[in-house]
């Protein structure tokens, strides 16, 4: 059978949707070529705000890779931009000089960032926000300059600055307007946007018209009407979209401000349709995706001839993705002399929340600061439904109060729960019930919702829980962070990425955690994670810590701790041991114990004499207390032993000065045996390490606690550095991919050894493993002797009032 | 019979840090003080009700609850009840504030 040849111009959000919304239809119908001027797949685009904060790859924002062309036969060019269009012939023609025919052609070019048409703006440094082309200059930017301005205070604008916050630079942003986001909010809802984004750090030039762009080759300032400059080593432009329709130009397609198509998403020209954002449609050209994607849904039908839906237009509803910040708003935004309105102003909780009504409806919404009640204003809204029956309170009534199933249950099967895919509870529940889904992730695979901006991802797990019932909701407590939390670790530590969240209250705010301050469970672990995932720049939540990592010593059960000094190796000097008996004696502690890792400790301290006594000591903390390297143990060996063949001394202390104080999931412990016997009981270690002649061999994820567990011999090396090379590896994967409080043992036997094996085995793999390690490693500083020097530390944790 | 309270200048308000605990002894009372986030100062007896007691000052805090550091009980700082599943009560004080300074009553 001769396929019918489908051309697509445009490798974007709108296009791609439609692509796949006819391989549903008709798998067989068409033979597709699809042209994308930019040199990737299909990504989201809606996440380059997360990719500018440095948080997400551009791997986690690809919606559709490679392999997905490949596998539906699809012939993709990408890099390679259609320059024009013969309709006499159908054939498209490339900036590469190809031809290609079509029976049928889609022109879905989206739009580009609007650039102001002012001196200057051709300066290196000025940039707009639409691609990620432009999120990697403005990345490279910020690693070699400082100041940033970004014109536009609006969606985009906002969300840039917010990304350029994050990426380290100062940032200032100029806004004609008097108001932030005048188009979405209302005065008061734009000056509490205002306050929350000034609190972040972002600085604003409101009702200001640049009209310059001063330097030589790169840009160095802006000038303004009022005659006033300011300092800037970056410009990003984000004062709007235009539609991009130069392809359809100079071919008798009718252009008005995009394509103009008809409600089948037809042109003037048969057989040529318009998709997305580069498509007029009644006089609207849309920004958002949940309108382009319901344009996708009957372009798709009208091609494979399935003629029953037209496109008649959509009311959208936005949001702004920057964290610490909850909006949402609808239809109209100002009040005037036909509407009533009902207003709440929360000013202690910064809660706004608007509805303005019009003979009995919906015609606008504004929230902020509680979004709960957006997705059933909007159904009220867009359906037009009458509201005299209700009353402003149950109007206003937030989802989230009262019991959490019965929200569920009571929302209606039409209510819109992913906005931007149009996905409804009902085909939610329906997916789940027909295909057995359990996951978010098979929900989104099955019906798109969750797979644009991501904010409904929440609900939609609230649906899967509700769904499938008690069996279920037992199961996702036992992969759940902790109770506050629906979410599994690997979930929470992909949204912290994907969403840049930076500090713990962040996470529990964006992730909606049930209680807002977290418990035992989370709220360490969160900071472990917050902690390996941000390497460098995360400031440590101390007082998320439980009690022995807070206090740096291990709290007894009558109050009083420990104190045990590192003992590098289990090697001493007579000096220190000397200055142990002087303090023991000094302090009256009752009791000086050798410990099972081959140091002495100091049981039995009182909290108020514990600086004094670190003081005394001058040793470093040995971290007896924390999750995180304790011990390495080791023999002899080969400098006394008369069996020995490697110097295990030497390398103990080597492993042990290398890795002291760097945060694990769970505690970590090494030994160092330099002959097979085994002296230092490598074998049941997180990593033990044996000497044998010429080389060393490394077991991993032994474990003498309570469930005791033999090492599995992990590889054999030649000499210490490797093993310094692999010991750095092995450690940072584990600490990239372990739940928090997960000891090495139950972790190999959860990802399997093989696999571990694997993943090291590659030279380059270990390197950047290496590197992330080094890179955490520089941020630490001594503890003990951080709390002498420290008179707040000293005030706040350690200090006891007396008083008679 | 009337109870005469007394009141004892236990700390400065401005330098308590928020979701952190303090211990305070008076006399041979051992008490802790507990700033929240929403700046509140909650005052409670610094002995958890766990049969094998230990000291509360040290626990991390939540909200209105802080949770015991050697057992892990999640124990209420308005009216000193221990969460279920586990039971007890811990004695609260009363809490007065005036021009920074914080006073117990006792
Ligand atoms: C001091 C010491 C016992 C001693 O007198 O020798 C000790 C003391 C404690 N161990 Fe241990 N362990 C000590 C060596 C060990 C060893 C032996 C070793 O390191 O070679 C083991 C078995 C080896 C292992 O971990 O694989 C050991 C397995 C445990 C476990 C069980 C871990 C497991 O995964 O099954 C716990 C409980 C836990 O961590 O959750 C534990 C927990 C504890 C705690 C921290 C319990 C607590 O939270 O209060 C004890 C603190 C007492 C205190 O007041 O400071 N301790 N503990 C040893 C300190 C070594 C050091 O210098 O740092
Ligand atoms: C930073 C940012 C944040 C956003 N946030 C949101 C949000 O939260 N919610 C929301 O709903 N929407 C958001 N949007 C808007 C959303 O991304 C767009 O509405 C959507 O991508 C439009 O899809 P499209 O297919 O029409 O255009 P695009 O996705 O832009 O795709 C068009 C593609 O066509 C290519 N092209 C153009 N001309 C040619 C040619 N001649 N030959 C070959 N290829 C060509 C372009 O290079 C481009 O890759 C955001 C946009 C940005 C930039
Ligand atoms: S392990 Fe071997 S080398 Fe080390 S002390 Fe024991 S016997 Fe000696
Ligand atoms: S609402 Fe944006 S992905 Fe569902």
């Amino acid at each position: 059978m001769n396929k019918k040849k489908l051309v697509m111009i445009g490798n974007g959000m709108a296009g791609v949707r439609t692509v796949e919304e006819i391989l549903k239809l008709a798998p067989e119908q068409f033979d597709i070529t699809i042209f994308g001027k930019e040199p990737h797949p299909n990504y989201n685009r809606i996440k380059l705000s997360t990719l500018l904060q440095g948080d997400t790859n551009f791997n986690d924002i690809i919606m559709n890779p490679l392999d997905w062309y490949e596998k539906n036969n699809i012939n993709l060019y990408t890099g390679e931009a259609v320059t024009e269009i013969n309709k006499e012939d159908k054939t498209v023609f490339t900036d590469r000089g190809r031809k290609v025919e079509y029976d049928e052609l889609i022109i879905a070019t989206g739009s580009n960032s609007i650039i102001l048409p002012i001196q200057g703006a051709e300066k290196e440094g000025v940039t707009g926000f639409r691609d990620i082309d432009d999120c990697e200059k403005m990345i490279k930017v910020s690693g070699s300059y400082k100041k940033a301005a970004v014109i536009g205070g609006g969606l985009l604008g906002l969300e840039a600055a917010r990304g350029l916050l994050n990426l380290g630079m100062e940032v200032k942003v100029i806004h004609l307007m008097a108001d932030l986001m005048e188009r979405q909010l209302d005065p008061t809802a734009s000056g509490m946007l205002k306050k929350e984004l000034e609190a972040q750090g972002m600085e604003f030039l409101m009702e200001k018209q640049t009209i310059e762009i001063l330097g030589d080759d790169r840009v160095t300032g802006l000038r303004f009407k009022d005659g006033s400059e300011i300092d800037a080593d970056l410009v990003v432009m984000a004062i709007g979209i235009r539609a991009n329709n130069a392809v359809a130009k100079e071919n008798g397609i009718y252009i008005n401000r995009g394509i103009v198509v008809n409600d089948f998403m037809e042109t003037n020209i048969p057989n040529v349709y318009a998709v997305g954002e580069c498509a007029e449609h009644r006089e609207i050209v849309y920004g958002l995706v949940a309108p382009l994607y319901e344009q996708g849904k009957v372009l798709a039908a009208r091609l494979c001839g399935k003629e029953n839906a037209s496109y008649q237009g959509s009311v959208t509803g936005t949001g702004l993705k920057v964290s610490g910040v909850d909006l949402y708003s609808a239809g109209e935004i100002q009040d005037d002399e036909t509407t009533k309105a009902i207003k709440v102003h929360n000013e202690f909780d910064g809660v706004y929340k608007k509805i303005l009504i019009r003979d009995n409806k919906i015609v606008g919404i504004v929230l902020y600061g509680d979004t709960n009640d957006s997705t059933k204003l909007f159904r009220i809204l867009s359906k037009k439904e009458d509201i005299s029956g209700m009353t402003s309170v149950s109007l206003l009534q937030s989802e989230n109060s009262g019991e959490e199933g019965e929200n569920i249950a009571a929302m209606p099967d039409d209510e819109l729960v992913c906005g931007c895919n149009g996905v409804t509870k009902g085909t939610i529940v329906e997916a789940i019930h027909t295909q057995g889904l359990t996951s978010v992730d098979q929900v989104s695979c099955c019906t798109n919702a969750g797979r644009s901006c991501g904010r409904c991802k929440g609900m939609v797990g609230r649906i899967l829980s509700h769904t499938l019932g008690e069996s279920f909701k037992a199961d996702l407590q036992k992969i759940s962070l902790c109770s506050c939390t629906t979410l599994s670790r690997d979930e929470v530590v992909a949204e912290i990425k994907e969403k840049g969240l930076t500090n713990i209250r962040e996470v529990m705010n964006v992730l909606e955690w049930k209680n807002e301050e977290g418990c035992t469970k989370c709220r360490p672990a969160l900071n472990y994670y917050l902690g390996m995932i941000y390497m460098d720049e995360y400031k440590d939540d101390r007082d998320s810590r439980l009690v022995n990592e807070k206090m740096h010593a291990n709290i007894q059960k009558d109050g009083t701790y420990s104190v045990v000094p590192r003992m590098y190796g289990g090697v001493t000097t007579a000096e220190d041991l000397k200055k142990i008996g002087v303090v023991a004696e000094k302090y009256n502690v009752p009791l000086v114990k050798l410990t099972g890792g081959q140091r002495i400790g100091l049981f039995g301290v009182k909290k108020e004499d514990l600086p004094a006594i670190w003081e005394e000591l001058g040793m470093p903390s040995g971290y007896a207390y924390g999750k995180t390297l304790r011990t390495v143990k080791t023999c002899v060996g080969a400098q006394f032993c008369r069996y020995g063949t490697q110097d295990s001394m030497s390398l103990g202390i080597r492993l042990e000065k290398k890795f002291e104080r760097l945060d694990t999931p769970h505690k970590v412990k090494m030994g160092v045996s330099a002959c097979p016997r085994n002296c230092a009981e490598a074998g049941i270690k997180d990593i033990g390490v044996v000497g044998i002649d010429g080389g060393w061999e490394m077991y991993v994820a032994g474990n003498g606690g309570v469930d005791l567990r033999a090492g599995d011999l992990l590889c054999t090396v030649k000499n210490e550095d490797e093993v310094m090379e692999m010991a750095g590896a092995y450690l940072q994967y584990y600490r990239e991919t372990a739940r928090y409080m997960e000891r090495t043992s139950k972790w190999l036997d959860r990802v399997g050894l093989k696999k571990v094996q694997e993943v090291l085995a590659d030279e380059q793999t270990r390197k950047s493993l290496n590197e992330r390690m080094d890179k955490t490693l520089q941020k630490y500083i001594e503890p003990w002797n951080d709390a002498i020097e420290h008179e707040q530390i000293l005030e706040k944790y350690y200090k006891v009032t007396e008083k008679n | 019979m009337i109870e005469t309270m007394t009141r004892v200048a236990a700390a400065r308000y401005s330098e308590l840090a928020a979701r952190s605990g303090k211990e305070v002894r008076i006399g041979d009372k051992r008490i802790a003080l507990f700033k929240l986030t929403n700046g509140d100062v909650r005052v409670i007896e610094n002995q958890s009700p766990h049969p094998k007691g230990g000291v509360l000052s040290e626990g991390l805090v939540s909200g209105e609850y802080v949770f015991c550091p050697v057992y892990d009980w999640k124990i209420s700082l308005i009216d000193g009840k221990v969460q279920a599943p586990d039971t007890g009560q811990v004695k609260t004080y009363e809490v007065l504030i005036e021009d920074n300074q914080v006073y117990i009553l006792l």
